[in-house]
């Protein structure tokens, strides 16, 4: 603000005895707020705790409303994918220590109390916002209760807990990822900076990839036909994916890892490094003696599933049988270029 | 008179594929048999069209010859739509969301079409939608704004009090953190509409937000922070910082010259240029001054960005220079070879587009572009260059450059700092591949 402004802000404060302030500028515009309108809609909570009023809930009454008004959408454990990612899950009583959630250095989902770092910010949220269907429906007591119960669906607090104004620090303390944020002024600032820098090369530039990464071919038609998303004159049309790719009729001979890359195996699997799923291989590897390995791993590719590596399943590969085939053959003789 | 051989090589009669051609045609088209064009006209028009074609071939083009019933007869009267509608040929240009990416579509997206979308506005029933919990069509005689926290004032204000303000008018583009976030990790989606849809451009009018903070007397030497509140279920709650606040911020209720669409916040929206969409929270009910940022569920759960450590970072906010080509862009199919006016937006939440780039070769060679006035600080500007498809297969990328000397990254250069996970601010160099059958897909190379 300029410093004229501020002049006259201050002149004008003088003069109204700190009633008007700028309001006299633009007389008869805007009116005092009251007491009681404040209160109605002032109800943030800040981390500092500041905005958040008194009151109390336990784990027991929680459960009751959790079952009663969040369930049937968050899953009876906070587990549900259905309706939105799932709440609870993903975090260890050694996250609690150390305040930082391991698993969040893993490509897996990230659950809501893998990421929140401050407890305000959930009374806050199921305070102002839910039940989605209809939310500032819940008393006060009835938030605390109800995040109590949430709390104790993630072990964070035990069955007998009473969450209360005065027991929230307690639970901040041991928030599983309390530690697990960084304030990053550079995309914050007014002039903060970047950490990411290119420069302008205009020629005879090196580049790092050849094609890196693609659409496959089954994903076309994921998003609708094409051809009824662009306009129908101009210097293009849509591409009618209803039909088979153009180049799909060329025969098209392909190395095995680029039909790995292709079929977006390569998102989760690499030659000799553990990405979402184990590596070509520790694959090899551990099916070296076993006969029987390529049909039962055909058929897992096929229809995905987990509990051999790891918790993380394998989702089912839409590609055809010959290509899911030829595939495990080649991992299975350890991913050869 | 031209013979018809002579047509046939001065190309006079248009050769462009109609709607009724598949990609194999085109491709045909596209190989240069031009003799193709004539069989499948007459394929297609059955026994009708082949008078009119034979008659085209011999003298010229039927839609010239045949003089069309809107020549002949009368039209329809003035308001015959109250409010207009874009023709029925351009219905396939629709807002979409990207099936899969939410689970329930009152919290969700839809995407703007900007593969179809000129110069460097967003029509309003075209501007890309987020919503977390549904949107509402407010009564504005009911809707109020309050002003609270650190000031002297605390004051309410009607929409008849805010449209009685000072206003400007102001041309800004909004953007999803989260737009192109599907493509961290690889290629997810087909089209420009999917990859870079959560943006929009608007002439927004309103207030300054300096304007009601001065009126409301806030404290200058505590007030750090402000908190935007709206007022539908979710009551979106965003931090934003009183200098950014005092500087560019507006609470806005008008966009492209009519009042805000209800899906976009009507009556009365943040606009907080250059920064993320989710500060610009609609259906806006209150201000908060504040000492310390408030943390809330959009910038402690979401809208933060995970870097490969297992940490996030926190209250990011800007969305950095970015840009990309919408015309030829995926999903499309080139008609022919020959000359193209590649075109495309370029932006940055740091001020103006100073320069952009387009290479036809993945990024190993490069020309500048021409950019079209107006340029404006955070706001979309429109880029154009001309190419020549000589139909071997190219891969077009553009590469923007703002007035900080930024100069838009490669995704490999923002996953070596970054990784892979983060969702948010993916502002890298956009590939398209263009095919020898004309097809247009999303790739990357880098
Ligand atoms: C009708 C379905 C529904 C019901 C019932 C419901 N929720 Fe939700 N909840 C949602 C949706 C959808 C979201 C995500 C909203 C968004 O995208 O901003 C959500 C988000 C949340 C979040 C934030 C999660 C995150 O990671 O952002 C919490 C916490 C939560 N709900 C708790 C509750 C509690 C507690 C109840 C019961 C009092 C409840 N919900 C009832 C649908 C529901
Ligand atoms: C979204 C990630 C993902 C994708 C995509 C993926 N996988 Fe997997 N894959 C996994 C995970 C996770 C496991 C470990 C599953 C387990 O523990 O049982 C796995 C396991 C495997 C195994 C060993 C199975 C076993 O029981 O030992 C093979 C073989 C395999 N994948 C091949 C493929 C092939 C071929 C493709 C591409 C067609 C592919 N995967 C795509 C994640 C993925």
């Amino acid at each position: 603000m300029s410093r004229f402004t501020d002049l006259l802000l201050a002149l004008t404060l003088c003069a109204a005895g700190g009633a008007g302030a700028q309001a006299d500028r633009y007389p008869g515009i805007g009116r005092a707020a009251t007491p009681a309108e404040i209160r109605a809609w002032d109800i943030d909570v800040r981390p500092d705790f500041k905005g958040l009023p008194a009151g109390s809930g336990s784990v027991a009454k929680g459960q009751v409303i959790w079952d009663e008004k969040c369930a049937s959408c968050h899953g009876t454990f906070g587990e549900s994918n259905e309706v939105f990612s799932p709440l609870v899950g993903g975090t260890t009583a050694e996250d609690i220590k150390s305040g930082r959630v391991k698993a969040l250095q893993e490509p897996m989902a990230r659950t809501t109390l893998m990421k929140v770092s401050s407890i305000s910010t959930l009374w806050d949220y199921i305070n102002r916002a839910m039940p989605w269907n209809a939310p500032k429906t819940l008393a006060v007591d009835e938030v605390y209760a109800v995040l109590a119960y949430l709390l104790n669906l993630g072990d964070i607090v035990p069955a007998d807990f009473v969450l209360s104004e005065k027991t929230m620090q307690q639970v901040q303390d041991r928030l599983p990822n309390r530690n697990g944020k960084v304030k990053y002024d550079g995309l914050w600032s007014i002039r903060g900076s970047a950490d990411v820098r290119n420069v302008a090369c205009m020629k005879d530039c090196k580049l790092e990839s050849g094609l890196a990464s693609a659409l496959p071919d089954f994903a076309r038609g994921t998003h609708g036909n094409l051809a009824d998303q662009q306009r129908l004159i101009g210097p293009a049309r849509g591409v009618d994916t209803a039909k088979a790719p153009v180049s799909a009729a060329k025969p098209v001979s392909r190395s095995m890892s680029e039909l790995a890359t292709k079929n977006n195996c390569s998102a989760c699997h690499q030659l000799d490094k553990k990405l979402v799923g184990p590596s070509y291989k520790d694959i090899a590897a551990r099916y070296k003696a076993d006969d029987t390995a390529e049909s039962k791993l055909v058929d897992k590719v096929k229809k995905g599933g987990g509990g051999v590596w790891g918790p993380i399943p394998m989702p089912p590969n839409a590609l055809k049988d010959e290509d899911i085939r030829a595939l495990v053959h080649w991992i299975l003789a350890g991913a050869p270029e | 008179m031209a013979s018809t051989s002579d047509l046939d090589k001065a190309g006079s009669i248009r050769r462009a594929p109609e709607g009724f051609l598949d990609p194999a045609q085109i491709a045909e088209v596209t190989a240069g048999r031009r003799g193709f064009l004539r069989n499948a006209l007459l394929m297609a028009g059955g026994a009708a069209a082949i008078a009119s074609t034979a008659r085209a071939e011999s003298s010229g083009d039927s839609n010239i010859l045949e003089l069309p019933v809107h020549s002949k007869s009368l039209g329809q009267p003035v308001a015959a739509t109250g409010y207009g509608q874009p023709s029925k040929y351009e219905r396939n240009l629709q807002r979409r969301e990207s099936p899969g990416l939410t689970r329930v579509s009152a919290a969700s997206v839809s995407f703007t079409p900007l593969q179809g979308t000129f110069g460097i506005i967003t029509p309003n029933g075209l501007h890309f939608e987020r919503h977390h919990q549904g949107w509402w069509d407010i009564d504005p005689s009911k809707h109020r704004l309050m002003i609270n926290g650190l000031v002297k004032n605390p004051l309410v204000f009607t929409m008849d009090d805010l449209m009685r303000l000072p206003s400007v008018s102001r041309m800004h583009f909004i953007e999803c953190g989260a737009n192109t976030g599907m493509e961290w990790g690889n290629v997810a989606v087909p089209t420009v509409q999917y990859t870079h849809g959560m943006l929009s451009c608007c002439e927004f009018t309103g207030v300054l937000l300096s304007t009601l903070l001065d009126m409301a007397g806030f404290d200058k030497k505590n007030g750090k922070f402000i908190l935007a509140e709206g007022a539908d279920g979710s009551s979106m709650t965003r931090t934003i910082s009183m200098e950014r606040a005092l500087d560019d911020c507006m609470v806005a209720y008008a966009m492209n010259g009519e009042m805000l669409r209800p899906e976009n916040g009507y009556p009365l929206r943040m606009v907080a240029p250059g920064i993320q969409g989710v500060s610009w929270v609609k259906w806006l009910r209150r201000i908060e001054v504040g000492d310390q940022p408030w943390g809330t569920k959009d910038e402690v759960i979401h809208y933060i960005d995970l870097m490969p450590d297992g940490r996030h970072r926190q209250y990011t906010s800007i969305q950095e220079c970015k840009s990309v080509i919408t015309s030829p862009s995926g999903g499309q199919t080139l008609l022919d070879k020959g000359f193209y006016n590649v075109t495309g937006l370029a932006w940055s939440g740091r001020g103006k587009v100073k320069r952009v780039d387009v290479s036809f070769d993945g990024g190993r060679n490069w020309q500048t572009a021409r950019l079209e006035s107006p340029i404006q600080s955070k706001c979309l500007t429109r880029f154009n260059i001309g190419w020549k498809w000589d139909g071997g297969p190219a891969v077009l990328q553009s590469r923007a450059i703002d007035v900080t000397g930024y100069v838009q990254p490669k995704i490999n250069q923002l996953r070596a700092v970054r990784g892979t996970r983060s969702i948010y601010h993916n502002n890298a160099i956009q590939s398209w591949k263009i095919a020898e059958s004309g097809e247009v897909a999303n790739v990357q190379v880098y």
